[in-house]
Protein backbone atom coordinates (compact mmCIF):
# COMPACT_ATOMS: atom_id res chain seq x y z
CA UNK A 1 0.00 0.00 0.00
CA UNK A 2 1.64 3.08 -1.26
CA UNK A 3 -0.73 5.59 -0.36
CA UNK A 4 -3.13 5.24 2.45
CA UNK A 5 -6.06 6.55 2.06
CA UNK A 6 -6.68 8.38 5.65
CA UNK A 7 -10.17 9.08 4.71
CA UNK A 8 -11.16 5.52 3.59
CA UNK A 9 -12.99 3.59 6.55
CA UNK A 10 -13.39 -0.05 7.05
CA UNK A 11 -16.94 -0.76 6.27
CA UNK A 12 -16.39 -0.37 2.43
CA UNK A 13 -17.80 -2.85 0.30
CA UNK A 14 -14.79 -6.16 0.55
CA UNK A 15 -13.93 -7.54 -3.35
CA UNK A 16 -11.02 -9.20 -4.20
CA UNK A 17 -8.72 -6.06 -4.88
CA UNK A 18 -10.35 -3.65 -2.28
CA UNK A 19 -10.15 -5.19 1.24
CA UNK A 20 -12.11 -3.69 4.33
CA UNK A 21 -8.62 -2.61 5.55
CA UNK A 22 -7.60 0.41 2.75
CA UNK A 23 -6.90 2.68 5.71
CA UNK A 24 -3.44 3.01 7.21
CA UNK A 25 -2.21 0.22 8.86
CA UNK A 26 -2.69 1.27 12.80
CA UNK A 27 0.25 -0.08 14.04
CA UNK A 28 2.69 2.54 11.06
CA UNK A 29 -0.05 5.48 12.21
CA UNK A 30 1.01 5.00 15.82
CA UNK A 31 4.35 5.02 14.90
CA UNK A 32 4.30 8.16 12.39
CA UNK A 33 2.22 9.72 15.11
CA UNK A 34 4.71 9.32 17.37
CA UNK A 35 7.59 10.05 15.96
CA UNK A 36 5.94 13.66 15.52
CA UNK A 37 5.72 13.77 19.00
CA UNK A 38 2.39 13.04 19.52
CA UNK A 39 0.88 10.77 22.28
CA UNK A 40 -1.75 9.17 19.88
CA UNK A 41 -4.90 6.47 20.74
CA UNK A 42 -8.26 5.96 19.22
CA UNK A 43 -11.48 7.23 19.63
CA UNK A 44 -14.12 4.95 18.48
CA UNK A 45 -17.00 6.92 16.78
CA UNK A 46 -19.81 4.67 17.61
CA UNK A 47 -19.54 4.68 21.64
CA UNK A 48 -16.72 7.22 22.24
CA UNK A 49 -14.94 4.55 23.92
CA UNK A 50 -10.87 5.98 24.17
CA UNK A 51 -9.06 2.36 22.11
CA UNK A 52 -5.30 1.82 22.59
CA UNK A 53 -3.31 -0.41 21.89
CA UNK A 54 -4.78 0.59 17.94
CA UNK A 55 -6.84 -1.55 15.99
CA UNK A 56 -8.87 -1.41 13.28
CA UNK A 57 -12.26 -2.64 15.48
CA UNK A 58 -13.55 -1.37 18.67
CA UNK A 59 -12.95 -4.01 21.70
CA UNK A 60 -16.02 -1.91 23.18
CA UNK A 61 -18.44 -1.89 20.64
CA UNK A 62 -17.42 -3.80 17.45
CA UNK A 63 -17.74 -0.43 15.28
CA UNK A 64 -15.30 -0.40 12.73
CA UNK A 65 -14.78 3.52 12.04
CA UNK A 66 -11.87 4.87 14.84
CA UNK A 67 -10.59 8.66 15.19
CA UNK A 68 -6.76 9.13 16.09
CA UNK A 69 -6.87 11.26 18.54
CA UNK A 70 -3.85 13.12 20.44
CA UNK A 71 -3.78 12.32 23.94
CA UNK A 72 -2.86 14.94 27.34
CA UNK A 73 -0.18 12.85 27.94
CA UNK A 74 -1.19 13.50 31.44
CA UNK A 75 -2.38 10.53 33.70
CA UNK A 76 -1.78 8.14 36.80
CA UNK A 77 0.24 5.10 37.70
CA UNK A 78 -1.97 2.61 38.53
CA UNK A 79 0.80 0.14 39.39
CA UNK A 80 4.34 -0.13 39.01
CA UNK A 81 7.02 -2.96 39.51
CA UNK A 82 10.49 -1.97 39.58
CA UNK A 83 12.93 -4.49 37.82
CA UNK A 84 16.44 -5.31 39.05
CA UNK A 85 18.67 -6.47 36.54
CA UNK A 86 21.94 -7.98 38.31
CA UNK A 87 23.78 -6.02 35.65
CA UNK A 88 21.82 -2.74 35.06
CA UNK A 89 20.39 -0.30 37.57
CA UNK A 90 16.85 -1.07 38.81
CA UNK A 91 14.01 0.76 36.46
CA UNK A 92 10.64 0.82 36.66
CA UNK A 93 7.62 -0.98 34.69
CA UNK A 94 4.44 0.81 35.25
CA UNK A 95 0.86 1.09 34.41
CA UNK A 96 -0.35 4.58 33.41
CA UNK A 97 -4.28 5.54 33.17
CA UNK A 98 -4.17 8.36 31.10
CA UNK A 99 -7.22 10.82 31.90
CA UNK A 100 -8.59 10.39 28.40
CA UNK A 101 -9.78 6.71 29.53
CA UNK A 102 -6.97 4.45 27.92
CA UNK A 103 -4.33 2.39 29.82
CA UNK A 104 -0.54 1.91 28.71
CA UNK A 105 2.81 0.20 29.88
CA UNK A 106 5.46 2.12 30.33
CA UNK A 107 7.94 3.87 32.54
CA UNK A 108 9.29 6.73 34.61
CA UNK A 109 12.27 8.22 33.99
CA UNK A 110 14.14 10.94 36.36
CA UNK A 111 12.85 10.33 39.30
CA UNK A 112 14.66 6.95 41.30
CA UNK A 113 12.52 3.49 40.20
CA UNK A 114 11.80 3.43 44.31
CA UNK A 115 10.02 6.33 44.46
CA UNK A 116 7.14 5.99 42.18
CA UNK A 117 3.78 5.46 44.04
CA UNK A 118 0.57 3.89 42.77
CA UNK A 119 -1.30 7.37 42.15
CA UNK A 120 1.72 9.23 41.34
CA UNK A 121 0.44 12.12 38.62
CA UNK A 122 2.62 11.87 35.53
CA UNK A 123 3.45 13.69 32.63
CA UNK A 124 4.17 11.95 29.23
CA UNK A 125 7.07 12.50 26.82
CA UNK A 126 8.23 10.99 23.32
CA UNK A 127 11.74 9.09 24.05
CA UNK A 128 12.98 9.58 20.48
CA UNK A 129 16.81 8.52 22.19
CA UNK A 130 16.59 4.81 21.27
CA UNK A 131 17.97 2.50 18.95
CA UNK A 132 14.45 1.21 18.27
CA UNK A 133 10.62 2.97 17.45
CA UNK A 134 10.18 6.24 19.43
CA UNK A 135 8.38 5.30 22.84
CA UNK A 136 6.40 6.89 25.50
CA UNK A 137 8.07 7.88 28.48
CA UNK A 138 6.51 9.55 31.59
CA UNK A 139 8.12 11.32 34.57
CA UNK A 140 6.49 13.15 37.65
CA UNK A 141 3.61 15.72 36.88
CA UNK A 142 3.66 18.98 39.35
CA UNK A 143 0.43 18.41 41.47
CA UNK A 144 -0.79 21.49 39.91
CA UNK A 145 -0.84 20.53 36.22
CA UNK A 146 -2.14 16.96 37.63
CA UNK A 147 -4.91 18.59 39.69
CA UNK A 148 -5.78 21.22 36.32
CA UNK A 149 -6.32 17.89 34.20
CA UNK A 150 -8.05 15.76 36.68
CA UNK B 1 -27.69 -29.96 25.58
CA UNK B 2 -27.36 -27.67 28.62
CA UNK B 3 -24.02 -27.41 30.87
CA UNK B 4 -25.99 -29.27 33.78
CA UNK B 5 -26.68 -32.25 30.99
CA UNK B 6 -22.81 -32.53 31.21
CA UNK B 7 -22.10 -33.30 34.79
CA UNK B 8 -20.80 -36.51 35.18
CA UNK B 9 -21.30 -37.12 31.74
CA UNK B 10 -17.37 -38.33 31.93
CA UNK B 11 -14.71 -39.51 33.98
CA UNK B 12 -11.02 -39.05 34.06
CA UNK B 13 -9.26 -42.46 34.47
CA UNK B 14 -6.03 -42.45 34.19
CA UNK B 15 -2.99 -40.01 35.06
CA UNK B 16 0.16 -39.81 35.07
CA UNK B 17 3.20 -37.69 34.88
CA UNK B 18 6.63 -37.91 33.28
CA UNK B 19 10.03 -37.93 34.27
CA UNK B 20 10.08 -34.84 35.81
CA UNK B 21 13.10 -32.05 37.27
CA UNK B 22 15.78 -32.12 34.95
CA UNK B 23 15.92 -34.68 32.39
CA UNK B 24 18.75 -33.36 29.93
CA UNK B 25 19.59 -32.09 26.55
CA UNK B 26 19.09 -34.75 24.82
CA UNK B 27 15.42 -35.32 25.46
CA UNK B 28 13.04 -33.59 23.84
CA UNK B 29 9.21 -32.54 25.15
CA UNK B 30 7.07 -35.03 22.58
CA UNK B 31 8.91 -37.83 24.46
CA UNK B 32 8.00 -36.68 28.22
CA UNK B 33 4.28 -36.45 26.57
CA UNK B 34 4.18 -39.81 25.24
CA UNK B 35 5.90 -41.22 28.21
CA UNK B 36 3.00 -39.55 30.76
CA UNK B 37 0.67 -40.83 27.50
CA UNK B 38 1.83 -44.70 28.28
CA UNK B 39 1.30 -44.97 31.71
CA UNK B 40 -1.78 -42.71 31.64
CA UNK B 41 -3.68 -45.34 29.29
CA UNK B 42 -1.60 -48.25 31.37
CA UNK B 43 -3.12 -46.68 34.61
CA UNK B 44 -6.84 -46.48 32.74
CA UNK B 45 -6.69 -50.10 31.13
CA UNK B 46 -6.01 -49.01 27.89
CA UNK B 47 -3.99 -48.12 25.08
CA UNK B 48 -3.01 -46.70 22.36
CA UNK B 49 -5.29 -48.06 19.99
CA UNK B 50 -8.13 -46.96 21.91
CA UNK B 51 -7.47 -43.32 21.80
CA UNK B 52 -9.49 -41.55 19.50
CA UNK B 53 -9.49 -38.18 20.72
CA UNK B 54 -6.54 -35.75 21.11
CA UNK B 55 -6.16 -32.92 23.11
CA UNK B 56 -2.62 -30.74 23.12
CA UNK B 57 -0.88 -28.29 23.22
CA UNK B 58 2.99 -27.41 23.45
CA UNK B 59 4.74 -23.97 23.71
CA UNK B 60 6.05 -23.36 20.43
CA UNK B 61 4.94 -26.60 18.63
CA UNK B 62 1.70 -24.45 16.49
CA UNK B 63 1.23 -28.35 15.45
CA UNK B 64 1.50 -29.88 18.85
CA UNK B 65 -1.73 -32.88 17.81
CA UNK B 66 0.43 -33.64 14.98
CA UNK B 67 4.02 -34.34 16.58
CA UNK B 68 1.92 -35.79 19.77
CA UNK B 69 -0.12 -37.65 17.05
CA UNK B 70 2.42 -39.27 14.76
CA UNK B 71 4.61 -40.51 17.93
CA UNK B 72 2.22 -42.11 19.12
CA UNK B 73 0.97 -43.82 16.36
CA UNK B 74 -2.78 -42.36 17.69
CA UNK B 75 -4.69 -41.82 14.46
CA UNK B 76 -7.82 -39.40 16.45
CA UNK B 77 -11.31 -38.57 14.77
CA UNK B 78 -11.61 -35.83 17.18
CA UNK B 79 -8.61 -33.42 17.75
CA UNK B 80 -8.20 -30.15 20.09
CA UNK B 81 -5.25 -28.11 19.76
CA UNK B 82 -6.67 -25.24 22.14
CA UNK B 83 -3.83 -23.10 23.31
CA UNK B 84 -4.46 -20.37 26.05
CA UNK B 85 -1.25 -21.01 27.61
CA UNK B 86 -1.36 -22.86 31.04
CA UNK B 87 -4.62 -23.05 31.55
CA UNK B 88 -5.04 -25.42 28.34
CA UNK B 89 -5.31 -28.82 29.82
CA UNK B 90 -8.45 -27.95 32.28
CA UNK B 91 -10.05 -26.33 28.67
CA UNK B 92 -9.23 -29.58 26.99
CA UNK B 93 -10.96 -31.67 29.79
CA UNK B 94 -14.21 -29.52 29.26
CA UNK B 95 -14.08 -29.68 25.56
CA UNK B 96 -13.43 -33.44 26.03
CA UNK B 97 -15.89 -34.18 27.87
CA UNK B 98 -18.33 -31.85 25.55
CA UNK B 99 -16.64 -34.10 22.41
CA UNK B 100 -17.62 -37.51 24.30
CA UNK B 101 -20.99 -36.09 25.34
CA UNK B 102 -21.65 -35.69 21.36
CA UNK B 103 -19.97 -39.11 20.55
CA UNK B 104 -17.46 -37.33 18.66
CA UNK B 105 -14.62 -39.31 20.45
CA UNK B 106 -14.73 -42.45 23.30
CA UNK B 107 -11.61 -42.16 24.69
CA UNK B 108 -9.75 -38.59 25.06
CA UNK B 109 -6.45 -38.35 25.63
CA UNK B 110 -5.02 -35.11 27.63
CA UNK B 111 -1.10 -34.87 26.92
CA UNK B 112 1.47 -32.59 27.30
CA UNK B 113 5.49 -32.18 27.55
CA UNK B 114 8.32 -29.54 28.27
CA UNK B 115 11.97 -29.27 28.83
CA UNK B 116 11.89 -25.78 29.78
CA UNK B 117 14.64 -26.26 32.33
CA UNK B 118 16.93 -28.52 30.25
CA UNK B 119 16.06 -26.02 27.37
CA UNK B 120 17.75 -23.01 29.47
CA UNK B 121 20.94 -24.87 28.34
CA UNK B 122 20.90 -25.02 24.66
CA UNK B 123 19.79 -22.00 23.04
CA UNK B 124 15.90 -24.24 21.67
CA UNK B 125 14.26 -21.10 22.80
CA UNK B 126 14.19 -19.03 19.66
CA UNK B 127 11.14 -17.09 19.29
CA UNK B 128 9.22 -16.92 16.21
CA UNK B 129 7.85 -13.76 14.67
CA UNK B 130 5.02 -11.90 16.71
CA UNK B 131 1.32 -12.36 16.24
CA UNK B 132 0.79 -8.60 16.85
CA UNK B 133 3.45 -5.72 17.54
CA UNK B 134 3.59 -5.32 21.40
CA UNK B 135 2.96 -2.24 23.19
CA UNK B 136 5.20 -3.58 26.35
CA UNK B 137 8.87 -4.91 24.99
CA UNK B 138 10.17 -1.41 24.80
CA UNK B 139 9.86 -0.82 28.42
CA UNK B 140 11.41 -4.15 29.49
CA UNK B 141 9.23 -5.90 31.43
CA UNK B 142 10.50 -9.40 32.28
CA UNK B 143 7.59 -11.64 31.36
CA UNK B 144 5.81 -13.07 32.28
CA UNK B 145 7.16 -11.64 36.20
CA UNK B 146 6.29 -8.36 36.21
CA UNK B 147 2.67 -9.02 34.85
CA UNK B 148 2.05 -11.04 38.11
CA UNK B 149 4.13 -8.55 40.10
CA UNK B 150 2.36 -5.34 39.04
CA UNK B 151 -1.00 -7.50 39.92
CA UNK B 152 0.71 -7.84 43.03
CA UNK B 153 1.64 -4.40 43.66
CA UNK B 154 -2.19 -3.25 42.86
CA UNK B 155 -3.25 -5.74 45.42
CA UNK B 156 -1.56 -4.36 47.95
CA UNK B 157 -2.12 -0.96 47.44
CA UNK B 158 -5.70 -2.00 47.14
CA UNK B 159 -6.00 -4.24 49.80
CA UNK B 160 -3.28 -3.62 52.28
CA UNK B 161 -1.71 -7.18 51.23
CA UNK B 162 1.87 -7.93 52.58
CA UNK B 163 4.98 -9.61 51.29
CA UNK B 164 4.52 -11.74 54.29
CA UNK B 165 1.04 -12.47 53.18
CA UNK B 166 2.68 -13.69 49.43
CA UNK B 167 5.61 -15.58 51.51
CA UNK B 168 3.06 -17.43 53.74
CA UNK B 169 2.01 -19.22 49.62
CA UNK B 170 4.93 -20.03 48.84
CA UNK B 171 5.74 -21.48 53.01
CA UNK B 172 2.48 -23.89 52.55
CA UNK B 173 3.67 -25.04 48.88
CA UNK B 174 6.54 -26.10 50.06
CA UNK B 175 5.39 -27.86 53.28
CA UNK B 176 3.25 -29.85 50.88
CA UNK B 177 6.19 -30.27 48.49
CA UNK B 178 8.22 -32.02 51.80
CA UNK B 179 5.18 -34.67 51.59
CA UNK B 180 5.39 -35.38 48.15
CA UNK B 181 8.36 -37.59 46.88
CA UNK B 182 8.41 -36.06 43.48
CA UNK B 183 8.59 -32.79 44.19
CA UNK B 184 11.53 -30.65 42.89
CA UNK B 185 11.96 -28.42 45.71
CA UNK B 186 11.83 -29.80 49.40
CA UNK B 187 13.82 -28.01 51.90
CA UNK B 188 12.73 -26.37 54.32
CA UNK B 189 11.60 -22.88 53.80
CA UNK B 190 10.46 -20.42 56.20
CA UNK B 191 8.28 -16.31 55.48
CA UNK B 192 12.04 -14.81 56.44
CA UNK B 193 13.81 -16.79 54.07
CA UNK B 194 11.24 -15.91 51.20
CA UNK B 195 11.40 -11.88 52.38
CA UNK B 196 15.42 -12.38 52.30
CA UNK B 197 15.27 -13.39 48.42
CA UNK B 198 16.22 -11.39 45.93
CA UNK B 199 13.40 -9.42 44.71
CA UNK B 200 13.32 -9.65 40.89
CA UNK B 201 10.13 -7.56 39.54
CA UNK B 202 9.04 -5.60 42.83
CA UNK B 203 7.24 -7.33 45.36
CA UNK B 204 8.01 -10.47 43.82
CA UNK B 205 11.20 -12.49 44.93
CA UNK B 206 12.65 -15.11 43.35
CA UNK B 207 11.12 -17.29 45.88
CA UNK B 208 7.36 -15.77 45.14
CA UNK B 209 8.09 -17.41 41.53
CA UNK B 210 7.51 -20.85 40.26
CA UNK B 211 10.41 -23.19 39.52
CA UNK B 212 11.54 -23.83 36.18
CA UNK B 213 11.52 -27.52 35.55
CA UNK B 214 11.08 -30.26 32.85
CA UNK B 215 7.94 -32.41 32.95
CA UNK B 216 5.30 -33.33 31.65
CA UNK B 217 1.64 -35.54 32.08
CA UNK B 218 -1.21 -36.70 30.69
CA UNK B 219 -4.93 -37.54 31.66
CA UNK B 220 -7.28 -40.20 29.99
CA UNK B 221 -11.51 -39.19 30.23
CA UNK B 222 -13.93 -41.33 28.71
CA UNK B 223 -17.79 -41.87 29.46
CA UNK B 224 -19.38 -42.40 32.69
CA UNK B 225 -20.80 -45.73 31.42
CA UNK B 226 -17.24 -46.99 29.83
CA UNK B 227 -15.15 -45.72 33.16
CA UNK B 228 -17.69 -48.27 35.69
CA UNK B 229 -15.55 -51.06 33.81
CA UNK B 230 -12.07 -49.58 33.44
CA UNK B 231 -10.18 -50.20 36.76
CA UNK B 232 -9.47 -47.27 38.90
CA UNK B 233 -11.98 -45.64 40.38
CA UNK B 234 -13.84 -43.21 38.17
CA UNK B 235 -13.50 -39.31 38.75
CA UNK B 236 -16.20 -37.36 37.35
CA UNK B 237 -15.86 -33.84 35.63
CA UNK B 238 -19.09 -32.33 37.50
CA UNK B 239 -18.60 -29.17 36.91
CA UNK B 240 -16.62 -26.68 34.10
CA UNK B 241 -15.77 -23.30 33.15
CA UNK B 242 -14.00 -20.63 30.72
CA UNK B 243 -13.54 -17.14 30.65
CA UNK B 244 -10.38 -14.58 29.01
CA UNK B 245 -11.12 -10.86 29.37
CA UNK B 246 -7.29 -10.10 28.11
CA UNK B 247 -3.60 -11.61 27.27
CA UNK B 248 -1.12 -8.07 27.28
CA UNK B 249 -1.37 -7.56 31.24
CA UNK B 250 -1.50 -3.76 30.52
CA UNK B 251 -4.98 -4.54 29.14
CA UNK B 252 -6.22 -6.23 32.09
CA UNK B 253 -9.53 -4.24 33.18
CA UNK B 254 -8.50 -4.77 37.30
CA UNK B 255 -5.16 -6.15 38.41
CA UNK B 256 -7.24 -7.17 41.25
CA UNK B 257 -9.92 -9.39 39.70
CA UNK B 258 -9.17 -12.21 37.43
CA UNK B 259 -11.68 -13.49 34.73
CA UNK B 260 -11.54 -16.62 37.36
CA UNK B 261 -15.08 -14.93 38.82
CA UNK B 262 -16.57 -15.89 35.58
CA UNK B 263 -14.78 -19.58 35.04
CA UNK B 264 -15.92 -20.63 38.64
CA UNK B 265 -19.26 -19.26 38.69
CA UNK B 266 -19.64 -21.32 35.54
CA UNK B 267 -18.32 -24.33 36.83
CA UNK B 268 -20.19 -23.92 39.98
CA UNK B 269 -23.71 -23.44 38.33
CA UNK B 270 -22.76 -26.76 36.16
CA UNK B 271 -22.22 -29.09 39.05
CA UNK B 272 -25.13 -27.67 41.18
CA UNK B 273 -22.06 -27.21 44.05
CA UNK B 274 -20.92 -23.66 45.61
CA UNK B 275 -16.81 -23.45 47.22
CA UNK B 276 -18.34 -24.52 50.65
CA UNK B 277 -18.64 -27.86 48.77
CA UNK B 278 -15.50 -28.30 47.88
CA UNK B 279 -12.81 -30.31 49.83
CA UNK B 280 -9.77 -29.15 48.51
CA UNK B 281 -7.86 -26.83 45.83
CA UNK B 282 -5.67 -27.59 43.35
CA UNK B 283 -4.64 -24.20 41.51
CA UNK B 284 -1.92 -22.59 39.07
CA UNK B 285 0.40 -21.45 41.16
CA UNK B 286 2.50 -19.79 38.78
CA UNK B 287 3.49 -16.79 41.27
CA UNK B 288 2.69 -16.65 45.15
CA UNK B 289 -0.08 -13.90 44.23
CA UNK B 290 -1.96 -15.96 42.16
CA UNK B 291 -2.72 -18.54 44.58
CA UNK B 292 -4.16 -15.07 46.81
CA UNK B 293 -6.35 -13.87 43.79
CA UNK B 294 -7.38 -16.88 43.16
CA UNK B 295 -8.91 -18.50 46.02
CA UNK B 296 -10.73 -14.77 46.16
CA UNK B 297 -12.26 -15.09 42.88
CA UNK B 298 -12.86 -19.00 43.15
CA UNK B 299 -14.94 -17.88 45.87
CA UNK B 300 -13.23 -19.05 49.00
CA UNK B 301 -12.90 -15.73 50.61
CA UNK B 302 -14.06 -12.01 49.92
CA UNK B 303 -12.05 -10.02 47.76
CA UNK B 304 -9.15 -8.78 49.29
CA UNK B 305 -9.18 -10.79 52.20
CA UNK B 306 -6.78 -13.71 50.22
CA UNK B 307 -3.58 -12.04 52.21
CA UNK B 308 -5.40 -13.28 55.86
CA UNK B 309 -7.30 -16.21 53.98
CA UNK B 310 -3.51 -17.93 53.28
CA UNK B 311 -1.85 -16.88 56.48
CA UNK B 312 -1.28 -18.61 59.58
CA UNK B 313 -1.04 -22.43 57.54
CA UNK B 314 -4.50 -22.45 56.82
CA UNK B 315 -3.74 -23.17 53.25
CA UNK B 316 -1.02 -25.96 54.22
CA UNK B 317 -0.98 -29.52 55.68
CA UNK B 318 -3.35 -29.29 58.43
CA UNK B 319 -5.20 -26.22 57.93
CA UNK B 320 -8.40 -25.23 56.78
CA UNK B 321 -8.41 -25.84 53.39
CA UNK B 322 -5.75 -28.01 51.67
CA UNK B 323 -4.52 -25.68 48.63
CA UNK B 324 -1.81 -27.49 46.07
CA UNK B 325 -1.17 -30.68 47.91
CA UNK B 326 1.44 -31.36 45.54
CA UNK B 327 3.87 -28.38 46.41
CA UNK B 328 2.05 -26.88 43.36
CA UNK B 329 4.47 -24.59 40.73
CA UNK B 330 6.27 -23.19 43.36
CA UNK B 331 7.51 -25.95 44.99
CA UNK B 332 6.89 -29.22 43.11
CA UNK B 333 6.97 -28.99 39.46
CA UNK B 334 6.44 -26.21 36.37
CA UNK B 335 7.44 -27.49 32.87
CA UNK B 336 6.02 -24.29 31.49
CA UNK B 337 3.03 -24.85 31.38
CA UNK B 338 1.53 -26.13 34.56
CA UNK B 339 -2.42 -26.83 34.10
CA UNK B 340 -2.19 -30.80 33.70
CA UNK B 341 -0.76 -30.92 37.20
CA UNK B 342 -3.57 -30.00 39.27
CA UNK B 343 -6.08 -32.12 37.17
CA UNK B 344 -3.37 -35.11 38.11
CA UNK B 345 -3.27 -34.08 41.73
CA UNK B 346 -6.96 -33.92 42.18
CA UNK B 347 -7.71 -36.91 40.63
CA UNK B 348 -5.51 -38.73 42.99
CA UNK B 349 -6.71 -36.95 46.00
CA UNK B 350 -10.12 -37.94 44.96
CA UNK B 351 -9.53 -42.04 44.39
CA UNK B 352 -7.19 -41.71 48.00
CA UNK B 353 -3.84 -42.28 46.08
CA UNK B 354 -1.68 -39.57 47.56
CA UNK B 355 0.66 -41.02 49.94
CA UNK B 356 2.16 -39.47 52.98
CA UNK B 357 -0.04 -36.06 51.52
CA UNK B 358 -3.54 -38.07 51.29
CA UNK B 359 -6.28 -36.02 52.77
CA UNK B 360 -8.93 -37.56 54.67
CA UNK B 361 -12.34 -38.28 52.77
CA UNK B 362 -11.50 -36.09 49.74
CA UNK B 363 -15.31 -35.89 47.88
CA UNK B 364 -14.87 -32.68 45.69
CA UNK B 365 -11.68 -30.95 44.17
CA UNK B 366 -11.75 -27.73 42.25
CA UNK B 367 -8.73 -27.69 39.59
CA UNK B 368 -7.88 -24.33 38.20
CA UNK B 369 -6.02 -23.57 35.22
CA UNK B 370 -4.60 -20.18 34.70
CA UNK B 371 -2.61 -19.39 31.39
CA UNK B 372 -0.92 -16.04 29.68
CA UNK B 373 -0.40 -13.30 32.25
CA UNK B 374 -3.60 -13.75 34.71
CA UNK B 375 -5.16 -14.16 31.10
CA UNK B 376 -7.09 -17.30 30.32
CA UNK B 377 -9.09 -18.96 33.23
CA UNK B 378 -10.47 -22.55 33.29
CA UNK B 379 -12.05 -24.19 36.74
CA UNK B 380 -12.94 -28.00 36.61
CA UNK B 381 -14.95 -29.19 39.62
CA UNK B 382 -13.81 -33.07 39.78
CA UNK B 383 -15.68 -35.49 42.33
CA UNK B 384 -16.09 -39.38 43.20
CA UNK B 385 -18.97 -41.54 42.82
CA UNK B 386 -20.48 -40.10 46.06
CA UNK B 387 -20.38 -36.44 44.75
CA UNK B 388 -22.37 -37.51 41.64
Amino acid sequence: MTAPDREATATGPASHHETALTGSAPHREYLDRLAAGSVPFQTCDGCLTAVFPPRVICPACGATELRWSESSGLGAVYSTSVITPRDTDPYPVVLVDLDEGFRMMSTVVETPAADVPIGMRVRAHVDREGSSDPRVVFTAAEAAEGEEAS
Amino acid sequence: MSSRDLRGAAAIVGVAESDLGEVGQDRYAVELAAQAAGAALAEAGLTTRDVDGLFCAIAGRGMAPLDVGEYLGVRPRYTDGTMVGGSSFVSHLHHAALAIAAGACDVALIVYGSTARSDSGRGRLAMGPPELPSYEAAYRPRPPITGYALAAARHMHQYGTTRAHLAEVAVAARQWARLNPKAFARDPLTVEDVLAARVVSSPLSTLDCCLVTDGGGAVVVTSAARAADLPRPPVYLLGAGEAHWHRAISQMPDLTVTAATESSARAYAMAGLGPEDVDMVQLYDAFTINTILFLEDLGFCKKGEGGDFVSGGRIAPGGVLPVNTNGGGLSYCHPGMYGIFPLIEATRQIRGEAGERQQPGVSVAVAHGNGGQLSSQVTAILGGRDAL
